[in-house]
């Protein structure tokens, strides 16, 4: 039983994130089956499991889209993946989720913008990462192609997730607790 | 659609694609153009061929792989390759310093070599 709108008990939580984390996972997975290479670089994709960390950060806050974001690129590298893709997984969802919840601090943008900037800096995440690990070949002349389908591919999820949210928000707000003082209602 | 995006949404997706283009000019200008193209396979160096003659090469790759490179009016480019995805013909032709085209399953990488060569990793720590 649910004692509040804002107290829901720790089993409840728990069951709930990892619903999320599970939904998360399959739409990673969903995600590698596609083959979508465009201009012959693998790592451009729409980013459906992101909608999932969206959903997550604006209905119950950002620890708890941090925990649903790091264990679904744990899990789907970790089943379907390997060490590299958990390295370049992590690389862009933290850097994307940091700028996302910056960016949604601010109360001026919508899920769709929020969620575009988050697609651009997954990407330039996945580039600092790429220089950081390989030596001997140059990936930042991918920047502007990695950009720009980053941020397109961000501002698909985004709305996306707002269209979610927009016909889920009265169930999914019995979900919103209080680990980051989380005051708007979607 | 206007519920789900606002006017905030479209500055701040303006102000962000600006910010790319401006680093899009500022690399391409930066880099000058290569002289010459070093073929490494399985991470050896087993070429060199200068981009101002137009030539066609068929590089040996690891494990029988093999590809053809294409130099023509200064631009590289894979024009054949053994592998199935041929994602190394899909990246397209590459005149820059720095730029380069990988073919993973025949683990061939062709890398342009400017005069002096950018280092980006020492710019981005």
């Amino acid at each position: 039983m649910m004692q509040s709108r804002d107290e829901m008990s720790l089993s409840g939580r728990i069951a709930y994130l990892a619903c999320m984390t599970g939904l998360a996972c399959v739409a990673g997975y969903l995600e590698m089956l596609l083959p979508f290479h465009l201009m012959g670089i693998p790592g451009v994709k729409l980013g459906i499991a992101n909608v999932v960390t969206l959903i997550v950060l604006y209905s119950s806050g950002r620890g708890s889209a941090f925990f649903v974001m790091i264990s679904r690129v744990l899990l789907v590298g970790l089943m379907f993946g390997s060490l590299y893709s958990i390295v370049y997984g992590l690389a862009g969802g933290t850097l994307s989720l940091l700028v996302m919840i910056c960016l949604k601090h601010f109360d001026l943008f919508t899920i769709t913008g929020v969620s575009a900037a988050g697609g651009t800096f997954h990407n330039i995440g996945q580039l600092i990462a790429a220089l950081a690990m390989l030596s001997g070949f140059n990936p930042v002349f991918y920047f502007p192609l990695l950009t720009f389908s980053g941020m397109l591919s961000g501002i698909l999820t985004g709305m996306l997730a707002a269209m979610i949210l927009q016909r889920t928000g009265s169930f999914l707000g019995v979900f919103k607790w209080n680990d980051d003082n989380n005051e708007e209602r979607v | 659609m206007r519920k789900y995006i606002n006017r905030n949404d479209i500055i701040l997706i303006i102000v962000l694609s600006v910010f790319s283009a401006l680093f899009t000019i500022y690399l391409f200008t930066v880099t000058q153009h290569g002289y010459k193209v070093l073929v490494y396979v399985d991470g050896q160096l087993t070429g060199e061929y200068p981009l101002d003659t137009d030539t066609e090469v068929t590089i040996m790759g690891y494990n029988g792989g093999n590809n053809v490179m294409s130099i023509s009016n200064g631009r590289v480019r894979m024009s054949e390759a053994s592998c199935p995805d041929r994602l190394c013909i899909h990246q397209g032709s590459i005149s820059r310093a720095g730029q380069s085209i990988v073919c993973l399953p025949n683990r061939v990488i062709l890398r342009i070599d400017g005069k002096e060569t950018l280092d980006y990793d020492a710019v981005s720590g």
